[in-house]
């Protein structure tokens, strides 16, 4: 059931709050939708001030420009971010962090969930609660250990020192797997026995099921999961911040946006262009998972 | 019939202490170990690291092997305690992240009972927008908030100053300590107020409406409805709302590092979070800057373990 269609859902069967005089006449109603849709409006209004802002020539934006519409829309602001300050390049790291951190936590989480609902083990309640309150450590706490960790572990390995992505990667697929295996292990659980004992009764091993039969029917879950993932890293700038020190050239999305921000002469035309091309995917991947969103109350999403 | 059979036609929920062919009693930790061992390496032993660090005398030349690591107990934590900015951050923390959680909570909460009473299609687009605010990241948002209130050049000023109020040209909302605080709050409840609402939402449409029919029946007024049954009805999730926000709340990062470019003027906008990492990666006091950590995640674990309690009562199982 997703949010808008229990939104959708709700008109037939109308749970209301009792209010004074709720459902009596219709002037009160519309004096409720009147209120509903100026909300409306002022929760939209910073998202729509940043496309609007980000569209507008730099011209009228130094000049104080505070009309709420334009009658010159121009991509400069866009092109200026993109070709002069490198922002694809900055995107594409981002997407590279996002993308491996997806595909490495996806994976190990979903193997751990199969061990932790399919089988019956001594440890099995332990490590649940472990996966639940490693779910809780509040990560941004562990920045300075990792921070060492990871310039310790790039004298060896030196894909995964400062300043390389892979330190972003390796720290991020941590981060992401307690609430992947918290989530994911609904997902599998609700597979019935059944088909594990027909896949068995047909002669498959049991790795040969996980990959064949349990893998595609989790696939949903699969998806909500990556996204969560998907979400959590491409967001973070904490570690961003900390970890790529000097190597511009490995910038992640938010640090690149705030080296536009300059005491007195801030570029608002390429800050403003630069956050619409960071919140977009996060906006499409968000509405995508909505749905998860009501159930999933333990997803801690924004950082 | 193989034995597996048998189970089944017993109703067992999943298959009890089976084997497999290969890895026998291992076979589940085949599947586990690459997790675990992420986890053992990236948040146990980072943990471990953490109150380890905190234990020590540990600055840019212990780091560098400049001087030698000298153990120092507690001295951190000695030190963070008679210091009064220390104390002076942690009334912030508390503060701040205090007043974010209750308007965060009043204004969620307002709105999913104000959407119970919305046509259809506002109550969509109510929902459409909200869902737009909490999908921004932190750092966009913070970046738009602080366009909007721009000394110069943003729309509130330049609103304020056409409506005659001549104060406010120029006026800086990040110069005074408690302006500032107020606009990271907003920008704060703007993105984390759609959880509340849509959780709140989706339990009050939990509630049977049969026994609100009932309790109409029976002659109670709305007033009534409303204080006596849906209100303790409600009372798990508004708990477990209340303290996941206190959680993000508390442990706030990006929004104050970039509205108030690092903690404000004379750090008066430090929160715990942003003062640990001026200590640890601007002063280099990593020792410091690890006690700190350790304070923090103490007191975020005192309050999840509230939460799993909370959890638990909901009657999950494992």
């Amino acid at each position: 059931m997703s949010i808008l269609s229990a939104v959708r859902r709700d008109s037939r069967r109308e749970t209301t709050i009792p209010a004074p005089a709720a459902g009596k006449g219709t002037r009160k109603r519309w004096g409720a939708d009147a209120v509903g849709i100026l909300l409306a409006v002022v929760v939209a209004f910073p998202l729509f001030w940043m496309v609007l802002s980000a569209l507008k020539p730099k011209t009228a934006l130094d000049a104080g420009d505070s009309l709420p519409f334009t009658l010159q829309p121009s991509f400069d602001s866009f092109v200026r971010v993109l070709a002069v300050n490198g922002f694809a390049r900055y995107f594409m790291n981002s997407v590279v962090v996002a993308l491996a951190v997806v595909l490495v936590s996806t994976l190990l989480a979903f193997l751990a969930s199969v061990a932790l609902t399919r089988y019956r083990f001594k440890m099995r309640t332990t490590l649940l609660v472990t996966v639940l309150v490693a779910q809780m450590v509040p990560v941004e706490a562990l920045t300075i250990p990792l921070f060492f960790l990871m310039r310790q572990a790039g004298q060896s390995i030196p894909l995964v020192g400062l300043n390389q992505l892979g330190s972003l990667v390796v720290v991020h697929v941590g981060f992401a797997i307690p609430f992947a295996v918290w989530m994911l292990r609904g997902f599998v659980a609700a597979v019935p026995v059944e088909i594990e004992e027909a896949a068995r009764l047909d002669g498959a091993s049991s790795f040969r099921f996980v990959r064949s039969v349990l893998f595609p029917l989790v696939a949903p879950g699969v998806v909500a999961c990556s996204v969560f993932s998907f979400i959590s890293t491409w967001n973070d700038f904490l570690f961003a911040k900390t970890f790529i020190i000097s190597a511009q050239e490995n910038q992640t999305l938010p640090l690149a946006i705030l080296t536009f921000f300059k005491p007195d002469e801030n570029d608002w035309g390429a800050i403003m262009a630069g956050s619409v091309i960071m919140t977009i995917p996060v906006l499409v991947f968000f509405i995508a998972v909505q749905r998860k969103l009501v159930s999933g109350l333990a997803g801690a999403v924004k950082g | 019939m193989s034995s597996s059979t048998v189970s089944l036609r017993q109703g067992a929920p999943r298959p009890a202490g089976r084997r497999g062919p290969r890895f026998g009693a291992f076979e589940p930790w085949f599947y586990l170990a690459p997790a675990f061992i992420v986890l053992i390496g990236l948040l146990g032993y980072p943990i471990f690291q953490l109150v380890n660090i905190s234990l020590y005398d540990y600055r840019q030349a212990q780091v560098s092997g400049a001087a030698p690591l000298e153990f120092t107990g507690l001295g951190n934590y000695q030190q963070l305690l008679s210091d009064p900015q220390f104390w002076a951050v942690l009334g912030n923390t508390v503060l701040f992240a205090g007043f974010c959680v209750v308007i965060t909570i009043l204004v969620g909460g307002w709105l999913a009972v104000l959407a119970t009473r919305l046509r259809p299609w506002v109550r969509t687009l109510l929902f459409v927008v909200s869902m737009g605010a909490w999908a921004t990241p932190a750092v966009t948002g913070s970046a738009v908030w602080l366009f909007l209130f721009d000394p110069t050049l943003g729309l509130v000023n330049k609103t304020l100053v056409a409506l005659g109020l001549h104060a406010f040209d120029g006026y800086s909302w990040t110069y005074d300590k408690w302006s500032a605080f107020g606009l990271v709050a907003s920008e704060v409840v703007w993105c984390s107020f759609p959880f509340v609402m849509v959780t709140v939402y989706a339990g009050i449409q939990a509630i049977p409406t049969e026994v609100i029919e009932a309790a109409r029946l029976d002659g109670a007024s709305m007033g009534q409805i409303a204080r006596t049954i849906m209100l303790p009805m409600l009372r798990p999730i508004m708990m477990i709302v209340i303290i996941q926000s206190i959680i993000w709340d508390f442990k706030i990062f990006s929004q104050i590092y970039i509205m108030t470019s690092g903690g404000g003027v004379a750090g008066q906008n430090l929160v715990i979070n942003v003062y640990s990492y001026q200590q640890a990666f601007a002063a280099s006091l990593y020792g410091l800057g690890s006690a700190l950590g350790v304070i923090m995640t103490v007191i975020l674990m005192a309050v999840t373990l509230v939460y799993l309690r909370l959890i638990k009562k909901d009657g999950e199982a494992l």
